[in-house]
């Protein structure tokens, strides 16, 4: 398994880059992140759905899908395309330092 | 891909260019879902989503029949007694009021795994970016107007146009 150096931290990565050790991930490392995937600034509202993933996988023991980032955290499904363009279930997972979301929705 | 900085990160544009056109063309409760949860999947993988609504599909975008949609288990032999391999019993399937339950208890069912209702899931869909359309063939067979659909369906387009907008995509027929 790979290993990092990120924003000064070591850091276990799978094969396609994702985090796989949560306990790892600082503030810092998720700004990298972002970066990476052309992310930049991280906004206070990107911040809100990063802490919301970060502390939902702590009591849920997996990675909220997009439905639930807007139903529990009250964030507009149309913004969250807006903050992570693409991709956004992935890549906000990614920078939180989660894995990928396992739901469909 | 290996970044600046060193370190691998993830291939978030693979899906770039990709486009995705599903066909739907059944009306009922239970095959309103597929093409939703397909289509919303996609949208979440920036993959460009084109839902056409034909023949019976067009009450999952009727603004009267939306939120009525229902599933009977009268012909459906995969329709079992909880989770045992049972087959619920046609004969009990056909009594009156059977079909409401059965449509009762699969909403609690789908709502019970965090997926919204079709009139919710629609919206959601195109807010993402997904684009709704209506058969036009259908829409002049059962006599309707644009006006009878939610405010999500663009339009009523015909065939050509639906090729027009799927071409280089792949296509689903639900």
């Amino acid at each position: 398994m790979p290993t990092a150096t990120i924003a000064g931290r070591e850091v276990s990565l799978n094969d396609e880059g994702f985090m796989t050790d949560p306990g790892q991930w600082t503030e810092e490392i998720g700004a990298t992140l972002a970066r990476q995937i052309g992310i930049d600034p991280l906004t206070e509202e990107h911040w809100k759905v990063i802490r919301f993933l970060r502390s939902d996988f702590d009591a849920q023991g997996e990675t909220a899908t997009l439905r639930r980032v807007s139903t529990v955290a009250g964030l507009a499904t149309k913004d969250l395309y807006t903050l992570f363009p693409g991709k956004p279930a992935r890549k906000m997972a990614y920078v939180a330092g989660l894995p990928k979301p396992k739901g469909c929705v | 891909m290996t970044t600046s900085e060193g370190f691998i990160a993830p291939k978030f544009d693979q899906d770039a260019g990709r486009k995705l056109a599903i066909i739907c063309s059944k009306g009922t409760l239970d095959m309103a879902y597929p093409g939703l949860i397909m289509g919303n999947g996609a949208l979440q993988e920036g993959i460009e989503l084109h839902l056409f609504y034909t023949f019976w599909g067009l009450d999952i975008i009727r603004r009267k029949t939306v939120d009525k949609l229902s599933l009977t288990p009268v012909g459906n032999t995969a329709m079992r007694i909880g989770s045992t391999s049972l087959a619920m019993p046609q004969t009990l399937g056909a009594l009156p009021g059977m079909s409401s339950m059965a449509s009762w208890m699969m909403r609690g069912k789908i709502k019970g795994l965090g997926v919204p209702p079709v009139h919710e899931f629609l919206t959601q869909v195109a807010e993402a970016g997904g684009h709704l359309w209506a058969c036009k063939m259908s829409v002049d067979m059962m006599k309707l107007t644009k006006e009878d659909f939610i405010d999500e369906v663009e339009d009523i387009i015909n065939v050509a146009e639906f090729l027009d907008l799927s071409r280089d995509g792949q296509i689903i027929f639900i």
